[in-house]
């Protein structure tokens, strides 16, 4: 669907002599990329799903997860994925100043996601349940680790791309980058639905 | 300051190493003087180091592979030589920390930098000319994707005469490899030499997947793609799907040796079994990312010399998709005693059975279309039937030890080292060197001395047989892999036999290097001005060789399957005539930032071998650095101007004209 808002919004600016559409295929490869991505948190998923129960005499799953915490952190990823939405359709009409203004949510929204994980790692390390303590927290501070590094990746390329459209608003070059953007942080917000139901619902109970 | 690294972290003690590394400064030493002499730095830089050519990508990838199959090969020779020595209380001349290193090396080396650039080589060559493309979809990507590769190169190689290699085995098995067995920076050089190449492999799977998607001349349907082009397809494929396996597998075993994490360790309910799931879910898919490849050039090779179309083309396409598919469920055949029961063993020993099926169907294409077909016995048709012969025994050792039960008695044994050889040397390296012989003359213009390609050939089938069949002997005497030293002497006549076999196969390396130099010497001799030596079938021939950079003046129209070749049957068959308007063509330009972003990632790789956290911080910021430059940098392509264009093709067509 992305790639097809692209040809329409970009058909003027393929020339006689591309033959390929440029932007397009960099948001089909992106596509590819992120399927590549998947494979690395699926090694990840499948490694927790193995160590799980490996907690050699350290604390549970149960003993540490605080459900309502993780909730919220959620409902922040959940929110700032509505507010990247946001900012695609700002971009499809063309009007560079929502675009600017829901990136900055969205950057805020996922700036708190990432301060509550940090949060809860320290926490966690800071009581002895670091992740040398145990396999199974090896895997856990790994899992949803990887997904924060990610995360922050994504506030990182969403900081440039403000300054980027603030600085040559949004042409052949911005508007392919916005939308391979926008899949990394839908894609993000997926994986963190797999990462709350697998990790933290199933390990909870 | 320097983190572990201090003096003594080089092997003076050790004369071999010093020696190697004595001749390599030597030579490097050599080679740096010849090219300030000649002034050719500039031309190093502007037409190869910054090139996002894919031809010329695809020339460097080669190039490297030859290079590192030398280096790869001096580790095969002493290990037989150690084992023709070691024998009845014999020490030999390798001590087991060394012998360890080596065989290590060898394996690394072989996949990594030899077999798998051999691959992405021929891919970056063939691939865009006979898709009718002029590049591929991410020229930037493509650069950057070799550069990586080539700081992993760069690190195994450092790992020589800086500290040691790992002393794992070439997939670092834990929890041998974890920092309580493997407390030097061996597995280190392991780690990062692999993680940096890895990343650069998925690149290029992810930018050959969509090249060849999204860039298809006009007509070129699925199933009208040239079969090479469909196994690297296939290979891309496996390529996504699997070395992101390997990449999140060797971070968690780096976690545990850097951050005393617990994955993989023997304590703290680490679990060694999931790393050796892990690797071969990335490492059975590996061996097919190289064979497919092989297989897309034997059939290229026999349709061109038998001047047939390839029997089968669609049994052949739909057998490539189902090795793609089954190399994904039959990991464990590398495990069965592992004890994970017999109805999984059962499971995946089938599995591995089943795989026999796609892969007879080529074999039997193959033949059928050699069948009545007018084979004229080129080199590259030498190494397809020296391939067909010996993969075929290959596969059926390879079934042999699907057989969990006959597994469980070969496992580990020197059966494997001979199977496995038997199918990579017989598959990857004959087809790579028909690949090799077959489109030279595409990317230089001139053919191979068809005399030393055939020398070379025998020299390497009779030196494969001599040094791999001895070892299906000892097996069965119980010679196990990996001994640096053994008790029986009466093993020790086959070892021989075995050894005097790698010298065999040197002879042949040795021809490959003969059959470069005469045929450089000779090229005016051997040139090729039609672009089609050896009247082809697929749209790489229909342009000059060396192509233009924009490959393709004019982007040609497809109708059919080989359908260069049916233009050439066309009444009046296919002119070479200079069109009548020329266009403008639209290129990437060639740039720095791949080259240094990979040279910082080597600044990066090295000081997390050796802890020296101040270069890891520098590392990490010039590679963050020059990325930005990247994303900023609007300066990216250009057009090459229609008056060029046409200089450039009136200058062909007035050569070709010349000859005629």
């Amino acid at each position: 669907m992305a790639t097809d808002t692209l040809k329409q919004h970009d058909a003027h600016a393929h020339d006689g002599h591309e033959h390929h559409d440029a932007g397009a295929m960099k948001v089909f490869g992106f596509w590819i990329y992120l399927m590549s991505d998947l494979v690395i948190f699926g090694t990840l998923f499948a490694t927790f799903g193995v160590l799980a129960t490996a907690t050699a005499g350290g604390p549970t799953s149960q003993e540490i997860f605080e459900l309502p915490f993780v909730l919220v952190e959620t409902f922040l990823l959940l929110i700032s994925s509505f507010t990247f939405g946001l900012a695609v359709l700002a971009q499809n009409a063309g009007d560079r100043g929502a675009v600017l203004k829901w990136l900055a949510v969205t950057f805020l929204l996922g700036f708190g996601f990432v301060a509550m994980e940090v949060y809860e790692f320290h926490h966690l390390i800071a009581q002895g349940h670091g992740p040398d303590r145990s396999a199974f927290l090896s895997a856990f501070f790994t899992l949803v680790g990887t997904h924060g590094l990610h995360v922050t990746f994504g506030l990182i390329w969403i900081a440039i791309m403000f300054f980027q459209i603030s600085r040559q608003g949004l042409d052949s070059v911005t508007k392919p980058r916005m939308l391979c953007l926008s899949l990394f942080w839908h894609f993000l917000d997926i994986v963190w639905i797999c990462v709350f139901s697998f990790v933290y619902l199933m390990g909870a109970m | 300051m320097f983190g572990k690294l201090s003096l003594d972290s080089i092997p003076y003690h050790e004369p071999i190493i010093m020696v190697t590394a004595a001749v390599i400064g030597i030579v490097g030493a050599l080679v740096v003087g010849l090219i300030t002499y000649y002034r050719k730095w500039g031309y190093l830089w502007t037409e190869w180091v910054t090139s996002i050519d894919h031809k010329k990508i695809g020339v460097m990838y080669f190039l490297v592979a030859l290079v590192m199959l030398i280096r790869g090969f001096a580790d095969a020779i002493m290990m037989r030589s150690q084992q023709a020595l070691a024998a009845g209380g014999a020490e030999g001349f390798l001590p087991p920390h060394h012998y360890d290193q080596i065989f290590t090396a060898h394996g690394v080396i072989m996949i990594f930098f030899v077999a798998m650039p051999m691959v992405i080589g021929l891919m970056n060559l063939v691939v865009p000319l006979q898709i009718g493309a002029r590049d591929v979809a991410f020229p930037f990507m493509n650069n950057l994707s070799f550069w990586l590769f080539a700081a992993g190169m760069i690190l195994v190689n450092v790992s020589l005469v800086v500290g040691e290699f790992a002393k794992t085995g070439w997939l670092a098995y834990a929890p041998l490899s974890e920092l309580q067995y493997s407390p030097d920076v061996g597995v280190d050089y392991w780690i990062w030499a692999l993680q940096l190449s890895g990343i650069g492999t998925t690149l290029t799977g992810i930018n050959f997947f969509v090249t060849i998607l999204k860039m298809r001349t006009q007509g070129m349907t699925l199933f009208r793609m040239p079969i090479f082009t469909w196994t690297a397809l296939c290979t891309n494929v496996l390529i996504i799907l699997s070395f992101p396996i390997l990449t999140a597998t060797i971070a968690m075993l780096t976690l545990d040796r850097y951050l005393g994490m617990h994955f993989f360790t023997n304590d703290m309910g680490g679990s060694q079994m999931m790393y050796v799931n892990l690797i071969w879910a990335w490492g059975h898919p590996e061996v097919y990312i190289l064979i497919l490849p092989a297989f897309g050039v034997f059939s290229e090779v026999i349709a061109t010399f038998t001047k047939k179309r390839l029997f089968g083309y669609k049994t052949m396409v739909w057998a490539t998709a189902a090795i793609t598919v089954l190399s994904f469920i039959v990991w464990l055949h590398h495990f069965f005693t592992m004890g994970a029961g017999a109805n999984v063993n059962a499971f995946f020993g089938i599995m591995t059975m089943i795989i026999a099926i796609p892969t007879g169907v080529k074999i039997f294409n193959w033949l059928f279309t050699m069948y009545r077909g007018r084979i004229q016995f080129t080199t590259p048709v030498l190494w397809t039937i020296g391939f067909i012969i010996t993969f075929t025994l290959g596969g059926m050792t390879g079934v042999m030890l699907a057989v969990p039960g006959a597994n469980f008695v070969l496992h580990n044994s020197l059966f494997v080292i001979a199977h496995f050889h038997n199918v990579i040397i017989g598959g990857v390296v004959f087809g790579m060197m028909a690949g090799f012989t077959y489109w030279f003359p595409k990317a230089f213009g001139f053919t191979l001395s068809e005399k030393w390609g055939k020398r070379s050939f025998w020299c390497w089938l009779v030196g494969f047989y001599l040094a791999f069949m001895p070892l299906y002997a000892l097996s069965f005497f119980g010679a196990m892999r990996r001994m640096q030293s053994y008790e029986q002497t009466e093993w020790q006549p086959l070892m021989i036999v075995a050894w005097f076999g790698a010298v065999v196969i040197a002879m042949g390396i040795a021809c490959i290097v003969i059959q470069l130099i005469v045929s450089i010497r000779d090229r005016e001799k051997n040139r090729d001005l039609t672009g089609d030596p050896w009247d082809g079938r697929t749209l790489e021939w229909s342009t000059s060789s060396p192509p233009p950079n924009y490959n393709f003046a004019y982007l040609p129209k497809v109708d059919s399957i080989d359908s260069y070749w049916e233009m050439k049957q066309q009444p009046g068959g296919f002119k070479r005539e200079l069109a009548t308007k020329f266009e403008d063509v639209h290129m990437p330009k060639n740039t720095a930032e791949g080259p240094i972003l990979s040279l910082f990632s080597l600044f990066f790789g090295f000081a997390l071998i050796w802890h020296i956290w101040w270069l890891v911080g520098l590392g990490a910021i010039g590679m963050f650095v020059t990325f930005m430059f990247r994303i900023f940098n609007k300066d990216t392509d250009y057009h090459v101007s229609a008056a060029e264009v046409e200089k450039t093709e009136r200058e062909y067509h007035k050569r070709l004209e010349m000859q005629a």
